[in-house]
């Protein structure tokens, strides 16, 4: 039963780390950015949630703030550094993302310096649900879990049938052919980038309330960020769920083996993935299995 | 309604169209034909905004355009079906059309079904499923939900099967015959000279015929489109 209490863990934890892929699955699907500065993103919307919080606003009120403000932040990054980036190629959005996650780092050590917190949540942090003897749900994962799977399912709809996500769709498949269509792809690129980071910012908060942080914090996020959407799949919302859910699982049934292998059994999973595709994409290339062993002629 | 004055446009160091002047009026349908590399996907490419003008003006309706970008032109009325389809393939047929749909003008769901009634039973396959015939179909269809006053077409036969062709100028000549003013680019002279009022012919960037397809003889076409000349009743190479 402690395994399966492990399994049921790491699905939880699983929507974390699907809600901090969200943004970077979704840029990188629109715009074909992998922002590097995601995880310190995360990191500057749950400083400025801890920050409101700690000025006395309540955590939901201090979200309410915090949420628009990061989308904002998104709107700003798009259009002073991603969009100028881009037209430079592929690879500069990459350099500059890179250095835009070092300046926030800085930043942020700079203001708040080297001490260790994490956001008030009282009970809640703790608290849970007793589902048999040795299986126990936390409060705080499940309302997790249940905030990333209804955010993907929202992103989903959004993305389906209101006219912008279907417009985001369109740049994400042909910007210019959408251009010709009448899509402004430019707004849509805009609200890409507000999404992103509004969502990079929510999952900072829970990162906060689920444990504590620092100004260096956000690299690590963007490590199991990384690893859920290139599990999932590049782009794909359900696919960013299932590749948390995957990552989740792995570190808690690796802790349960040896509490020090909880992260490395995440990296080990995501190596054998990225490896599995690798070798798949290599015999594809070869015409498959048979053809690549020699068997066809 | 459209007037395109002096226009240059490069590929890089290819000068692809050269000092080229043009009209079209309201409700007219002008078939544009020349060689493969003439450069008419490149002036349409530029009339909608997909490629940028070197030099030149492009005026609707008396508005010059020539910096705007495409979408914007879309919403004057600007509309092109680029060469090849460019359908979104990840999305359904229905989708395609939603995207351009602008909903303020009298192309809707509805009539782009009615005029393209091969598209109704396929309104919820992807694009990428689709025959070559269904792809031009519904790229029309999707050009036409942007309510476009000016239509520009980029080879609305290329590489599609005789029957599909003639399903595709079936529903061109309704199109054509509801009031739209189109651009047609066409290799099939014949079908070029036949759904248009009027003719221009491209020769290395440069128009080098213009005139009413009612006045213009096969011959003059294919003269003008080889580049060649007469001499003592022979036509001979320029």
């Amino acid at each position: 039963m402690i395994w399966v209490n492990q399994v049921v863990q790491g699905i939880l934890l699983g929507g974390y780390y699907a809600l901090l892929a969200t943004g970077l699955s979704l840029l990188f699907g629109v715009m074909r950015i992998i922002n590097l500065a995601h995880g310190d993103l995360a990191v500057v919307g749950l400083f400025l949630l801890w920050w409101l919080h700690d000025q006395g606003l309540s955590v939901p009120a201090a979200l309410a703030v915090m949420l628009p403000a990061m989308a904002l932040a998104g709107i700003l990054l798009q259009r002073v550094l991603l969009e100028r980036s881009l037209r430079s190629g592929v690879l500069v959005p990459l350099l500059t993302t890179f250095g835009l996650a070092i300046v926030m780092q800085n930043l942020l050590f700079e203001k708040f310096g080297a001490d260790i917190r994490s956001v008030d949540i009282g009970t809640f942090a703790y608290n849970g649900w007793k589902i048999t003897d040795e299986i126990y749900v936390g409060h705080l994962p499940v309302v997790t879990f249940c905030v990333a799977v209804v955010l993907l399912g929202a992103l989903q709809l959004f993305l389906s049938r209101a006219p912008i996500g279907r417009s985001m769709r369109a740049t994400a498949q042909d910007p210019d052919t959408a251009e010709l269509v009448g899509v402004n792809a430019r707004a849509v690129y805009l609200v890409a980038a507000a999404i992103a980071v509004a969502t990079a910012g929510l999952a900072g908060a829970f990162l906060g309330m689920r444990t504590t942080f620092d100004a260096y914090v956000g690299p690590t996020q963007l490590i199991y960020a990384f690893e859920a959407v290139v599990i999932g799949g590049l782009g794909s919302l359900w696919g960013t769920l299932f590749g948390g859910i995957v990552i989740g699982v792995a570190q808690t049934v690796g802790a349960q083996i040896k509490p020090q292998y909880s992260i490395l059994a995440g990296h080990l999973v995501f190596l054998a993935v990225l490896g599995w595709r690798l070798v798949n994409g290599a015999i594809a290339a070869r015409g498959g299995f048979r053809a690549a062993l020699g068997l066809e002629t | 309604m459209l007037r395109v004055e002096q226009l240059d446009a490069h590929h890089g160091l290819l000068h692809a169209v050269r000092r080229v002047s043009l009209e079209v009026a309201d409700g007219e349908t002008l078939a544009l034909v020349g060689a493969n590399g003439a450069g008419k996907t490149t002036l349409l490419r530029t009339i909608a905004g997909g490629h940028r003008a070197s030099q030149g003006r492009i005026l609707f309706d008396g508005v010059d355009v020539s910096s705007l970008p495409a979408h914007r032109r879309v919403r004057l009325g600007i509309t092109l079906v680029p060469e090849g389809r460019r359908l979104f393939p990840e999305m359904t047929v229905e989708e395609n059309l939603l995207v351009a749909g602008r909903g303020n003008g009298e192309w809707n769901l509805g009539r782009v079904y009615d005029t393209f009634p091969m598209l109704r039973p396929l309104r919820k396959k992807r694009a990428a499923t689709l025959s070559g015939g269904e792809q031009q179909a519904t790229a029309i269809a999707r050009a036409l939900m942007t309510n476009p006053r000016l239509l520009l077409i980029d080879e609305a036969s290329l590489g599609l099967a005789p029957i599909a062709v003639e399903r595709v100028y079936e529903s061109l000549e309704a199109v054509v015959g509801g009031g739209t003013t189109v651009v047609l680019v066409e290799q099939d002279l014949g079908r070029a000279l036949a759904v248009s009022s009027r003719v221009a012919c491209m020769l290395e960037g440069r128009i080098v015929l213009e005139g009413a397809a009612a006045e213009i003889t096969r011959e003059q076409v294919v003269e003008a489109y080889f580049g060649l000349k007469r001499r003592n009743g022979k036509a001979v190479q320029q």
